[in-house]
């Protein structure tokens, strides 16, 4: 309990666990990796958005830290039964499942649940054990056949996404975690009074801004699609172009429009994840006429997505403008666990080795040129089965580029692909994909949200001045709320001052905002001496060569390119570290590690 | 004016927001396993359904009940489990048609809505207006609204 009076929790109190008790050497599929399962203070209460979990371990894609949030029912599930955190240790002999109701806790054979889906899971777990209010994680075959951005996926199609957390669990024979709690939670609830004072106060303000109470509802994330295409900063084909022409058609506005098919829209209705006011989320039914589903019935109901990063990486990324491709590949990703950022840009990098000549259809088993629908779709399944070239496209960009010879054409940063917005249009996204420490990521300092939307404060996106500090700035407040149990798109509405009455009402600790915020930049010192205990450097925080040399092509950030190389140096300094990216002794003392 | 609530599945997003707020004003804690609402998730149909005892005007429990624990509040036209005359024999939750009285095993009693006496709480907590508490004889107000905006009362062009 003195760790959660200074690391809060979730991400920050599992990140404090790990680093004490994990070698920063260890290989991220070995048994001395730990995996940490993680709760917030505020999940799994009336907070809005209050239904967050993590998990923390060192990432099968990255080698470096990683920390992957979802949310869904199931966080909320664990803290009801009464526990805050799982930690797995070592490995099991054979396939297990952890089963959890209430107090009850143990880890049965898994034998009949090995080798299925994601969906099939779910549901064996909740038919075997009579309870259709079980709450379900679980790994599908990618995590099972070693796909290196494997997620853990809970409630069919939220999941802990990136960095390969789903590969770490495979590798420990664990594929799935039941949970059913009873007990509830809000008992150590320091103040009731307060908390349900302050959190029914930041539920208005989430109500009453533009983007999380009109923007997010009606179009999800997928609001950004021609916003950031508009900009000149959404990658295409592989980030060879800045603007996608067919945008408008993969866009949250298309999923709104009626089809000319069935007369139907693609989009079903919004959903929210527990305890969420924002309801981003989407729910789609994919035309059962297209090539994809013609004959396949089981992918004709509705589903999760699509969301603007999947809708990008599938779509944009690869120059498919195809909407119903796009989210049946979504739902195979959802379906055997594995990210779709990830998996789409290492698509986007096979069909450059293709349109180079470097790739032929004899290795990939398909013509595979941009734009291709079908080599997508084929792909997907390929990756999901753990067959043919998805074995290749399963070990990421970073590695088959490089078994490939062309190691420069892998979009990212130590490993991970990069989400859907280009640095030469945004600068800030450069230096916050350059300097994540689970690797490019665009959750870890959203500074979209400045240089775009003007949140809190309008930047130009097109220059490197000031955006070292802003995104310090980003970093540490999303840590924060990454440790807080809730979702980092209320920082549309939210922010530090929005969450504090909440923390303090909740938590024994005087969470001020000066203990807050040093909690954001503790967390995020404390992953970045892991990684560089890990073998990280410098010369990992920075950007492929193209997003420095080859400028964009068209909009407006024509003629740039990203000002990584100025805005490293500055950022290092602003964050009290040596120009070798090292923490400081000062620092260090400053932020008692 | 008695009020009833009403629900539109339509406009629910599944959040639960109804679910803790019900088992917090009834129980004092964070617990949707002891909510009197729940919200059902189709999800190949992609709808969530909030749902709970709607307070029959003859209500089965009420009637099924041997020791008269199920009583009408006066003032709200909930019918209303009174815990300490409750012998927990269940046939309530057999009589009802909707199973919406259910069991405590924790405390050997059953439960039900009582619309909170007047301010019921999912209601309250609803972000998007799924559940609201309207007048009971006009529950059907909004949908007559919406069907009669489709109705074409404008006067044709004779051919």
């Amino acid at each position: 309990m003195e760790w959660a009076q200074e690391y809060l929790g979730q991400r920050g109190l599992a990140t404090k666990y790990f680093i004490e008790e994990v070698d920063p050497k260890v290989d991220p599929l070995s048994p001395d990796n730990k995996l940490i399962m993680t709760t917030g203070p505020l999940t799994g209460t009336v907070a809005s958005t209050g239904g967050r979990y993590s998990v923390v371990t060192k990432g099968a894609l990255t080698g470096a830290i990683a920390c992957s949030n979802s949310g869904g029912y199931f966080g909320a599930e664990l803290k009801f039964a009464g526990w805050d955190m799982i930690i797995f240790e070592g490995k099991a002999d054979k396939p297990v499942y952890l089963s959890i109701e209430d107090d009850k806790v143990e880890l049965r054979d898994a034998a009949h649940l090995w080798g299925k889906t994601v969906f099939q899971t779910e549901e064996i777990i909740k038919k075997s054990h009579q309870d259709p209010q079980t709450r379900v994680c679980s790994i599908g075959r990618a995590g099972e056949n070693g796909v290196l951005f494997a997620c853990i996926v809970n409630d069919l199609h939220r999941a802990a996404g990136r960095s390969g957390v789903g590969t770490v669990m495979g590798a420990k024979n664990l594929k799935a975690v039941a949970v059913r709690g009873t007990k509830g939670s809000g008992g150590t609830i320091k103040d009731p009074k307060a908390f349900m004072a302050a959190t029914k106060a930041a539920k208005k303000v989430l109500a009453d801004n533009a983007v999380t109470g009109q923007g997010l509802p009606k179009y999800g994330t997928q609001v950004l699609m021609n916003v950031i295409n508009e900009m000149g900063a959404m990658p295409t084909r592989n980030h060879r172009d800045v603007q996608f022409e067919d945008a408008r058609k993969i866009s949250g506005e298309a999923m709104h429009e009626k089809r000319p098919t069935d007369g139907k829209t693609h989009l079903v209705t919004n959903a929210a994840c527990f305890g969420c006011t924002i309801a981003c989320g989407r729910i789609s039914r994919i035309d059962e006429t297209h090539f994809s589903v013609v004959n396949k019935p089981e992918y004709w109901g509705a589903s999760g997505g699509l969301e603007y990063e999947a809708a990008w990486s599938l779509g944009s990324a690869n120059g498919i403008g195809d909407l119903e491709a796009i989210q049946y590949a979504n739902v195979l990703c959802n379906e055997d666990g594995f990210d779709p950022i990830s998996f789409g840009a290492t698509v986007a990098a096979a069909m450059e080795l293709y349109d180079l000549g470097i790739l032929t259809k004899a290795d990939i088993g398909i013509d595979a040129p941009f734009g291709s629908a079908q080599a997508l779709i084929t792909l997907a399944e390929m990756t999901a089965k753990g067959e043919g070239f998805g074995k290749i496209i399963g070990m990421g960009s970073a590695r088959m580029c490089e078994k490939y010879g062309r190691p420069e054409l892998s979009m990212g940063v130590k490993k991970q692909e990069f989400p859907a917005y280009d640095s030469r249009g945004i600068q800030g996204m450069g230096l916050t994909y350059a300097t994540s420490n689970r690797g490019a990521c665009h959750l870890r300092s959203y500074t979209v949200a400045s240089e775009v939307l003007g949140i809190p404060v309008k930047t130009d996106p097109l220059v490197t001045e000031g955006k070292a500090d802003l995104v310090k700035a980003f970093q540490d407040a999303t840590s924060v709320f990454d440790s807080a149990g809730v979702c980092v798109f209320t920082t549309f509405a939210w922010t530090l001052a929005d969450l504090q009455p909440q923390l303090d009402a909740a938590c024994e600790g005087n969470w001020t905002m000066e203990k807050l915020a040093l909690l954001g930049e503790r967390v995020w010192n404390m992953e970045r001496i892991f990684n560089n205990a890990a073998g990280f450097t410098a010369k990992d925080d920075d950007l492929p060569p193209r997003l420095k040399t080859e400028a964009a092509k068209t909009g407006p950030a024509k003629g740039l390119v990203s000002g990584i190389d100025k805005m490293r140096p500055e950022y290092y300094k602003v964050r009290g570290w040596t120009p070798e990216g090292v923490p400081t002794k000062e620092t260090l003392d400053r932020l008692g590690l | 004016m008695q009020k009833s609530l009403h629900i539109d599945p339509n406009k629910c997003t599944g959040c639960l927001q109804c679910e803790m707020a019900c088992s917090y004003e009834n129980h004092g804690v964070f617990n949707i396993s002891k909510s009197r609402i729940k919200v059902f998730n189709f999800e190949h149909a992609g709808r969530k359904v909030p749902y709970t005892c709607t307070q029959c005007a003859e209500a089965w429990c009420m009637t099924a009940c041997p020791v008269d624990a199920i009583r009408i509040d006066a003032k709200t036209g909930a019918k209303v489990v009174h815990e300490d005359v409750c012998v927990g024999c269940k046939v309530c939750t057999i009589a009802c048609p909707f199973g919406t009285v259910n069991y405590v095993a924790d405390s050997g009693k059953v439960q039900k809505c009582d619309l909170c006496g007047g301010e019921p709480a999912c209601a309250d907590a609803c972000p998007t207006g799924a559940i609201t508490y309207v007048e009971a004889d006009w529950t059907g107000l909004d949908k007559m609204r919406a069907w009669a905006g489709k109705t074409d009362t404008q006067p044709r062009a004779s051919a």
